[in-house]
């Protein structure tokens, strides 16, 4: 046999086996995953509201897209910029929740809450807070009352003033009620000490407490479902808590809080941001009973179901059990429990470990079984 | 939670697992399929797969009643509910089943009101409070809900609303699982039976499949504990050349299925002549109708449809998913063109569906999964 | 859509025996237990729900063979894992 016949045969391509085929495709998907984002639609649907990929499509698709500025850019939960040498963040938050008023709390719980949390976890000390009211014609002013009282008592507890708002009446049929928009300014001491995007292989992560009771509370308390169970959101201001765990433990890189679209929804922005893998124990999330049933009763997973008073960590490993001690020693983190940890593989995805000792992915969501909750 | 963590016992599932590998010939493939959705659902979602050996091959069936929607009858649902004063209801995993024009989400972009309900009865407390609205409800799903749905038709007649009717799109198992049997693409080595349609239809049905098709079928739970335990009956048949139909939900369905369901069924609705399943084509006595005697629940009598057959997209390969002849990722379009935010065909909008199955918990190479996750485990 | 999910029987609503409440891990709902007409369940019964109905009850014997079985299956993966490790050939 010729030499030259060996090299000819030696270029035909050996036929590939299913998994190699399988992985072929696999690597298609990840590649298209990380192509520009494109909103496709022509209206508005629930699902750009729901906290998942829609809502990332239209956000980086059409704001990002216009608005493109280095402080934008990173799209934490607040802006972090510098004016004559004081480091700021500057964030907000808009409250659309139905029903206004729920066991735990009400719209204006959240809207305090939630905006206090997004300056905290963002390492400001919350200062200032803005609320603009839209009410709809007919809202009756005994319950706006009631919701400006909790405003003042979440203010308070939070260590805010509320210095400057605006008010929009719309007529009967818009706002369902009342819609509010907060927005928050803080102090960072310490610049550039946290960012999701510093996440790296063998960081811990953990969450404050049980997940998912805002969500449920609100989705059985609009009444639709005819369930009934003891549960409350967990609504709070979590900057008391946020605080002790940065002065305690140097190694904290990064927080969130959980809220729309839930832990998953963080875990997979911590994954994207940082392009590490985020592997979570589903044995270790800690989950009230009575959110579980009423999960399975609804076939929701609580990963991806809202808090309001819940914060996501990502520490380095070696403090995970300081981080843990610190957040337990403190009433809103009585039940902060580790449930995973960063790995370098497969970057940009989240899996679990299954209790039955399995693993999958968990992705982020396309829309939300439950619209409206925060 | 009882009746749910025993069935997700861990150490079990090992135990299950080399029983199974412990009954495979060396050097012999097997092929099973687990014709429902919810099955599909349970063996991702606990990463069943890892339990089994290379030898053992799971095929998705179509017992997806969400998947075999033709777009034509979701046209059909939104042009109902285009309709003055129409109030549409449908449970929440077909919102996102997309119609020629778009699906139940986008729909109400434009101005209709279709809402999301957990169970027939809240259409119906929806329609008792709501006179003026014409309240319609999207029926469906196979032999497992349509004695709900019939129930809830009857209570109406009992407290004579006026203002509440049924889209019927209920579809019956057998057929499907038929079509499977006779499709020449395949071959299979037994069936993970459905468990729920079984609570209503019993054991007896499936029969035919052990009998004239020699294939063993074994009726499972959900759990994977459940799903290990059926392979494990299923290989026990093979290796002393049984085939029977078993039932190893025995906790929950009775081999004579519920009477009491079955009548409610036949009392509102019959069979229609034949109906469209996406992807297999059309199959004679496979779904249900409204009778004449409950007319003034139906939704097709009160509407007129467009009716009009919408041919699934070129690239769309969900009937060869559907049939279990193509696993998710060899659909051309999979994960491209087609993801779960912009899905071509419904295996990748319903939860059930094979290709969201697999592209939401399963897309990743089990080996690189297995890697990542032995990784020590920080704290704790 | 398969989804059917194990709860206990709290109360028979009065004036309407076609209805129960029920509970799953601590959260409660009413449904139509209708399709088990002609053997209602008692409080304390165990039914599978679906879409707001009980479909069937849940046979606890059945139950309990169905985890005994498994059981058996671990013991003896248990036994044969341990002889595995005890046995050597030298």
């Amino acid at each position: 046999m010729s030499t030259s016949g060996t090299e000819r045969r030696s270029r035909i391509p050996l036929p590939m086996t299913t998994s190699e085929r399988e992985q072929q495709v696999l690597d298609r998907i990840d590649k298209a995953r990380r192509r520009r984002p494109k909103v496709r639609e022509e209206r508005i649907t629930l699902s750009h509201g729901a906290g998942g990929k829609a809502t990332q499509t239209l956000v980086e698709a059409v704001f990002l897209d216009a608005f493109r500025n280095p402080l934008l850019e990173p799209l934490e939960d607040a802006a972090e910029f510098t004016v004559d040498g004081a480091t700021l963040a500057l964030t907000t938050d808009s409250f659309v929740v139905s029903p206004l008023f729920f066991p735990g709390g009400n719209i204006g719980d959240l809207a305090v809450n939630g905006t206090v949390n997004d300056l905290a976890v963002s390492g400001a000390k919350p200062l200032y807070l803005t609320a603009g009211f839209i009410l709809e014609e007919g809202f009756p002013i005994e319950d706006l009352q009631k919701i400006v009282d909790s405003m003042k008592a979440a203010a308070a507890a939070a260590e805010v003033d509320i210095v400057t708002g605006d008010t929009k009446v719309v007529q009967r049929g818009k706002a369902d009620g009342c819609y509010i928009n907060t927005a928050g300014i803080g102090a960072i001491a310490t610049p550039g000490r946290l960012g999701i995007a510093s996440a790296k292989p063998g960081d811990a992560i953990l969450v404050s407490g049980a997940i998912g009771d805002h969500g449920i509370t609100i989705m059985l308390a609009r009444g639709e479902l005819d369930i009934e169970a003891d549960l409350e959101s967990d609504t709070a201001s979590v900057h008391g808590l946020v605080a002790k765990l940065l002065a305690e433990v140097p190694g904290v890189r990064a927080m969130r809080d959980a809220t729309r679209g839930g832990v998953a929804t963080i875990l997979n922005e911590i994954a994207k941001a940082a392009d590490v893998a985020v592997v979570v124990d589903e044995k270790d999330v800690p989950v009230r009973t009575e959110v579980r049933g009423a999960s399975e009763l609804l076939g929701i997973d609580p990963l991806y179901v809202a808090c309001e008073g819940r914060i996501v960590v990502v520490v380095d490993g070696a403090q995970a059990q300081d981080a843990l001690a610190s957040m337990r020693a403190h009433p809103l983190g009585a039940d902060a429990a580790i449930i995973g940890r960063v790995a370098d593989d497969p970057p940009g995805l989240v899996l679990l470990n299954t209790t039955f000792g399995g693993t999958r992915i968990v992705d982020l969501l396309v829309g939300d079984p439950l619209p409206r909750i925060c | 939670m009882r009746f749910v963590d025993e069935f997700r016992d861990a150490e079990k599932a090992r135990a299950l697992s080399a029983k199974i590998t412990g009954l495979c010939e060396p050097g012999r493939q097997y092929k099973f399929m687990e014709v429902c959705g919810g099955h599909t659902h349970t063996i991702y979602k606990h990463g069943l797969e890892d339990y089994l050996p290379e030898s053992i091959t799971l095929v998705h069936g179509p017992g997806c009643p969400v998947c075999v929607i033709p777009m034509g009858r979701v046209d059909d649902a939104i042009h109902i509910a285009r309709q003055p004063g129409v109030l549409m209801t449908s449970f929440g995993d077909m919102m996102r089943v997309p119609g020629s024009g778009g699906n139940f989400f986008d729909s109400n972009a434009e101005g209709t009101n279709i809402r999301m309900v957990y169970s027939p009865l809240d259409s119906l407390k929806i329609a008792r409070q709501n006179p003026d609205l014409r309240v319609v409800f999207m029926a469906i799903g196979f032999e497992t809900t349509t004695p709900s749905t019939a129930m809830t038709v009857l209570r109406a007649a009992a407290e004579g609303i006026e203002n509440f009717s049924i889209f019927a799109n209920h579809v019956t198992i057998i057929p499907a699982i038929k079509a499977i049997l006779d499709s020449p693409d395949l071959r299979l080595d037994g069936f993970i039976g459905p468990g729920h349609v079984s609570t209503v239809i019993g054991c007896r049905p499936y029969e035919f499949i052990a009998r004239d098709y020699r294939k063993p079928v074994v009726v499972a739970g959900f759990e994977p504990l459940d799903i290990l335990q059926s392979i494990y009956l299923l290989m026990l048949q093979l290796s002393e050349d049984r085939s029977e139909v078993e039932n190893q939900y025995s906790r929950v369905v009775p081999w004579d299925g519920n009477m009491v369901a079955i009548r409610a069924i036949n009392e509102v609705m019959e069979l229609r002549p034949y109906f469209e399943w996406r992807g297999l084509g059309f199959i004679s006595h496979s779904a249900m109708a409204v009778r004449e005697k409950y007319a003034q629940f139906d939704a097709e009598r009160i509407f007129r449809l467009p009716g009009l057959r919408v041919a699934d997209p070129k690239a769309c390969q969900c009937g060869e998913v559907l049939k279990g002849v193509l696993k998710p990722w060899e659909c051309k379009v999979f994960g491209t063109a087609c993801t779960p935010e912009t899905p071509i065909g419904t295996c990748m909008v319903s939860p059930e569906g094979a290709c969201a199955a697999y592209y939401n918990f399963g897309r990743f190479s089990r080996k690189r999964v297995r890697e990542a996750s032995r990784h020590e485990h920080v704290g704790n | 859509m398969c989804l059917g999910i194990p709860g206990e029987i709290i109360e028979i609503i009065e004036d309407r025996p076609d209805l129960a409440k029920v509970a799953v891990s601590g959260v409660k709902r009413t449904i139509n237990i209708g399709l088990l007409d002609e053997d209602p369940p008692k409080p304390g019964d165990w039914i599978l729900i679906h879409v707001g109905f009980a479909l069937s009850k849940i046979d606890e014997e059945e139950a309990k063979a169905a985890m005994d079985f498994l059981e058996s299956i671990g013991k003896a993966y248990e036994d044969e894992m341990a002889a595995l490790l005890e046995s050597r050939i030298e």
